[in-house]
């Protein structure tokens, strides 16, 4: 795989306090983020947050009510979409049904008024880049699910936009069809090097493809990070409960410093976390907050690096590889789901089984 | 037993239905200039005969000039009904497009008696041109229908994709859009013209002193002697209907097959 090359400092894409309403809907609420050249940056969201519009706002689809869009440093109020130097990958790919392949490639080449042999090769170079070589004279309306994504993404690249845009663009597809794009997308995009915008409701999705995502809900950006933040900080519990599985136990904050704040949690007792830690989230009640994955089941004669606590197995799901278990440590009102790799020669733990859970206050986080 | 009844019923319906249809070709070809039965032998004269009738020709000139202007006019307003109805939403919408497709029901003659009343009260002389105006009326709401079938299947991301291409609202409609209801239009062109070319009352009250083809045939029938060579006129006619509207429904399918939509229902 082509390493990524590093992002430039420079911002491509700029909204600045993005509000729009429709009627007396306000479908976004103050948007202002940037997005990198060269980055690849996903709107991530449950339906009806705004990704969509946010989106389509950059491609020119959709106006804005108040605020600024900016591309590559030019504002984008008076420019129409076919002005723009974006290009969009459809949700239904929207290939031109009545055209061949190539025909629907060329399309964006049109007014270039290329000499035929250049257009020819360069509809042929952009198919190479997705992999479909040799497809040209196939008619559009014939091609699989996945074919016409290709083309898709051949006629938008071909004008060698700044900025792709790609809405929702591997839903369509099923499971194995889009883990396989989703690696094309990466490849491509670090090929091209050009900036791509992804909307998505799969928080999978966005963690695998994305340098930055930004986590929207009712039409405002509650996160903007790193895939690897997002999962690991998140900064409420409504992110948290979105990207992935995070179990909550209720908290009471003892005491604060400013290098530490003590906590006294359900079920786990007195514990201490760090201020980064700590997510201010005024919305729910204090709780602390950690992903299945770091708890430890120990065996016996295994000791836990920190902490352990005691419980019990309520919920067994085997998955092959990993096994995810509903677990109630002693003290506590509701189950907490926690995740272990299987290893051979260990078996499964089964229902009703009394264990020993290690943990770690260090990766918590205290909402509050 | 009971697929006996239905089979049954379903002759009995389809012989209501076509065979007086079948009727005109019979004695159309049938040796005498009394319409009955027992045939007198099969001949082709009637049909040489029509050619020489001195009132058709100009009848079926006013007919097909008003057919084709009939048809490219109503298919024109069609296409801009059933844009707006599949594209827009706007204020009293619903009743608007109820009121376009109202000609469908009303009784064609109290609509010809009402064109009629509003021509003459603004002085506006019968002529050619007002039977295409009640044509007109008459055949939209059928070209809406056919039209708007062929808008819905659109994809609306299409026109999107292709003014994120660089195209104009203007280039990408007729780059894009345009070949894709191209179907629906030519089914929309036959079908009016097939209705056009068909219809009398609107025809019989506008015209004036202008004949069209079914005024003509109409008139023959005062005339016992000319009512063969009608048979044979009409068996012309039905043979040309059933063809358009056999060319028109293949237009229909073949647009939906193109723009990968479903098919909800023709005319056939």
């Amino acid at each position: 795989m082509i390493p990524k090359s590093p992002i430039s400092d420079k911002p491509m894409i700029e909204f600045r306090d993005v509000h729009k309403w429709y009627g007396d809907y306000h479908a976004l609420r103050g948007i202002s983020a940037t997005i990198r050249e060269g980055e690849f940056f996903s709107l991530l969201g449950p339906s009806g947050c705004g990704k969509t519009t946010l989106l389509r706002t950059i491609a020119g689809f959709e106006g804005i009510s108040e605020g600024v869009v900016l591309v590559d440093g030019r504002d984008m109020a008076d420019v129409p979409a076919n002005k723009r130097p974006t290009n969009m990958v459809f949700q239904s790919y929207a290939i031109f049904p009545h055209l061949t392949v190539a025909e629907n490639v060329a399309f964006g080449l049109r007014r270039q008024r290329l000499p035929k042999a250049d257009l020819a090769q360069r509809v042929e170079e952009a198919l190479t880049m997705v992999g479909l070589k040799g497809y040209g004279a196939r008619a559009a309306h014939a091609l699989s699910g996945g074919q016409r994504q290709r083309v898709a993404l051949a006629r938008a690249l071909i004008l060698k936009p700044k900025v792709l845009l790609l809405d929702e663009p591997l839903s369509a597809l099923d499971k194995k069809m889009r883990e396989q794009m989703q690696v094309e997308l990466i490849r491509l995009q670090r090929q091209v090097g050009i900036t791509f915008v992804l909307v998505t409701h799969d928080q999978e999705e966005a963690l695998v493809m994305s340098d930055r995502i930004a986590v929207m809900f009712e039409g405002e950006i509650a996160q903007l990070s790193d895939a690897e933040t997002l999962y690991r900080r998140p900064n409420s519990r409504r992110v948290a409960e979105f990207i992935g599985t995070m179990n909550f136990l209720p908290a009471e904050v003892v005491s604060e410093t400013e290098h530490a704040v003590e906590v006294e949690a359900q079920g786990f007792g007195r514990l201490t976390v760090t201020p980064d830690q700590v997510a201010d989230d005024a919305d729910t009640g204090t709780a602390v907050g950690f992903r299945p994955e770091i708890l430890t089941l120990l065996y016996e004669g295994q000791t836990a690096a920190d902490r352990e606590v005691s419980a019990t197995v309520e919920e067994v799901v085997y998955y092959g590889d990993m096994t995810y278990y509903d677990v109630r440590i002693d003290g506590t009102e509701k189950p907490i789901r926690l995740s272990a790799r299987n290893v051979f020669g260990r078996p499964v733990f089964d229902l009703g089984m009394r264990v020993r859970v290690g943990w770690s206050p260090g990766a918590l986080i205290l909402f509050r | 037993m009971k697929g006996g009844v239905f089979r049954i019923y379903t002759i009995g319906y389809l012989l209501f239905l076509y065979a007086p249809v079948v009727l005109l070709p019979i004695f159309a070809f049938n040796d005498g200039t009394v319409i009955a039965f027992p045939l007198q032998g099969f001949t082709t004269r009637w049909f040489t005969q029509m050619w020489s009738e001195p009132g058709l020709w100009p009848a079926l000139k006013n007919s097909l000039i008003i057919a084709v202007s009939t048809a490219i006019l109503s298919t024109v307003l069609g296409v801009l009904a059933a844009r707006a109805s599949t594209r827009y939403r706007f204020p009293g919408k619903a009743p608007v497009m109820g009121l376009i497709m109202l000609p469908l029901v009303l009784p064609e003659i109290i609509v010809a008696v009402s064109l009629l009343v509003v021509l003459l009260g603004i002085g506006i002389p019968l002529s050619i041109f007002t039977v295409i105006l009640g044509h007109v009326l008459m055949t939209t709401p059928f070209a809406i229908a056919i039209l708007t079938s062929a808008f819905q299947g659109l994809d609306r991301s299409l026109e999107e994709a292709a003014y994120d291409l660089g195209e104009t609202p203007v280039s990408a409609f007729r780059l894009v859009i345009l070949p894709l209801v191209m179907p629906g239009i030519i089914s929309s062109m036959l079908i009016s013209f097939t209705l056009s070319l068909d219809e009398f009352i609107i025809a019989f009250f506008l015209g004036g002193t202008q004949v069209t083809l079914p005024v003509y045939i109409f008139s023959q029938f005062r005339f016992p002697a000319s009512v063969p060579v009608i048979m044979a006129l009409g068996t012309i006619l039905v043979a040309l209907s059933v063809l358009l509207l056999t060319v028109a429904e293949y237009y229909r399918r073949r647009g939906i097959a193109k723009s990968g939509g479903k098919d909800t229902g023709g005319f056939l």
